[in-house]
């Protein structure tokens, strides 16, 4: 069972949850079990066969897209993290609510 | 060593070795010091490159005004080399950028205009843009997009990193703009394919990926994903964890997207251990500890700073 990190853009499908739970052995295995218990989010994230342009996915820390892609092995406690891309830079946006 | 003026200084930084954390004989870190650049980082290589391109191509005169997107190092580069060339400087960033990017920005004669706190980055990009079009004499640079930044990298950086050290398995670098690793990287390509070029990418905190849809995301223009051959995410806890480990075993006091870095490299030295590999592993000290003091990374436990970076662009 691997955790997947939900980013806030995509918490409507999965009922505001951060993180879930999912199973399979493969990143597209793990997609599809998403997709089993939260509908629509596999459509947000995949374009055809491909993850989509603005979407990264790491299995424990590594970028899916170097590491054989939808076909990347999926660990037993194995972390998912799913993040928009975004454009990099040192700026303290603070003030748009963070704790300090 | 002895130059004609401060921009003609940039660049040649020292190569050192890591001899505690490096974890064998056969398997070793180097890091390569860009935060001995003039104004403090390795932007200033970007920065010179990008302006003398434009010099050359026409596209600034003497006069001129340029126009950036940046909150932090680039701009301060292209603030110095702007100033000594006679150009006016215009910053776009994110409003309440901290105060001691502002004064260095101010001090060394650029003018700051803001864009909204909460799109972070992708905002003052999406602003500068907006700001370039309404003023066509104003001359974007755009490090996101500029070949002479990763052209700076190709011609400077990574040559004298295979001069001083020949035998280099891995080069480890950050991404934000792209610039360092697809310059580092295609040089590498070029003249030793098997140097393995490894990305190592800041996770901010949750605020700063709030996008009101996926389609706002940004890839920036420079990327080429065939350049690099892993990429690691790596969140503030680990790199605040690296940087302290790097000023209490080498004495090197780094930023902490440096620390995000060294987490990555030594990620790969533990694998080539495993592997029985032999590795010199070379990775970017990319700025100094300095203008990150008021971070709170540098003081208290590793909770409290991890807490303290919270919703911080922090690299």
């Amino acid at each position: 069972m691997a955790e997947v990190r939900i980013p806030t853009i995509l918490r409507p499908y999965t009922g505001g949850e951060r993180a879930v739970s999912a199973t399979g052995g493969t990143v597209a295995e793990i997609i599809d079990d998403l997709e089993a218990n939260h509908e629509g989010i596999k459509e947000r994230l995949l374009d055809g066969d491909d993850v989509r342009r603005f979407v990264n996915i790491y299995v424990d820390d590594e970028d899916i897209r170097f590491t054989g892609g939808l076909d990347t092995t999926v660990g037993d406690s194995a972390s998912i993290v799913i993040l928009p891309a975004v454009a990099g830079g040192a700026a303290d946006i603070g003030a748009a609510g963070a704790p300090r | 060593m002895r130059f004609d003026s401060l921009v003609d200084s940039v660049g040649h930084t020292p190569l050192v070795g890591l001899p505690t954390l490096s974890p064998s004989a056969d398997v070793r870190l180097w890091a390569k010091l860009e935060d001995q650049n003039p104004t403090g980082s390795i932007k200033d290589r970007a920065a010179l490159s990008m302006i003398e391109a434009a010099e050359a191509d026409g596209t600034l005169r003497p006069g001129d005004t340029i126009l950036e997107p940046t909150s932090g190092n680039t701009g301060i580069s292209l603030a110095m080399v702007a100033r000594q060339r006679g150009y006016h400087l215009i910053c776009v960033m994110p409003e309440n950028t901290s105060v001691e990017r502002r004064q260095l920005l101010t001090m060394w004669g650029a003018q700051i205009i803001s864009s909204p706190a909460a799109g972070g980055s992708n905002e003052a990009v999406r602003v500068a843009k907006g700001l370039a079009a309404e003023h066509p004499d104003w001359k974007m640079l755009y490090q996101y997009g500029n070949p002479a930044n990763a052209e700076a990298h190709y011609r400077g950086t990574a040559p004298e990193i295979l001069a001083d050290l020949p035998e280099v398995t891995h080069f480890v670098g950050g991404l934000g703009t792209t610039g360092t690793l697809m310059g580092v990287g295609g040089f590498f390509r070029e003249h030793k394919p098997e140097v393995r070029i490894v990305a190592a990418e800041p996770r901010y905190g949750e605020l700063v990926y709030g996008l009101r849809n996926l389609d706002e995301g940004f890839v920036p223009e420079l990327y080429d994903e065939t350049l690099i051959d892993a990429r690691f995410s790596v969140g503030p806890r680990d790199a605040v964890r690296r940087v302290r480990e790097l000023i209490d075993a080498e004495g090197i006091f780094a930023g902490i997207s440096t620390g995000a870095i060294l987490h990555a490299a030594l990620a790969q030295a533990k694998k080539s251990l495993e592997a029985g590999d032999r590795a010199d592993i070379c990775f970017v000290v990319a700025d100094g500890g300095w203008k990150y003091l008021s971070t709170g990374a540098y003081e208290g436990t590793l909770d409290e700073a991890e807490d303290a970076l919270e919703g911080q662009l922090w690299a």
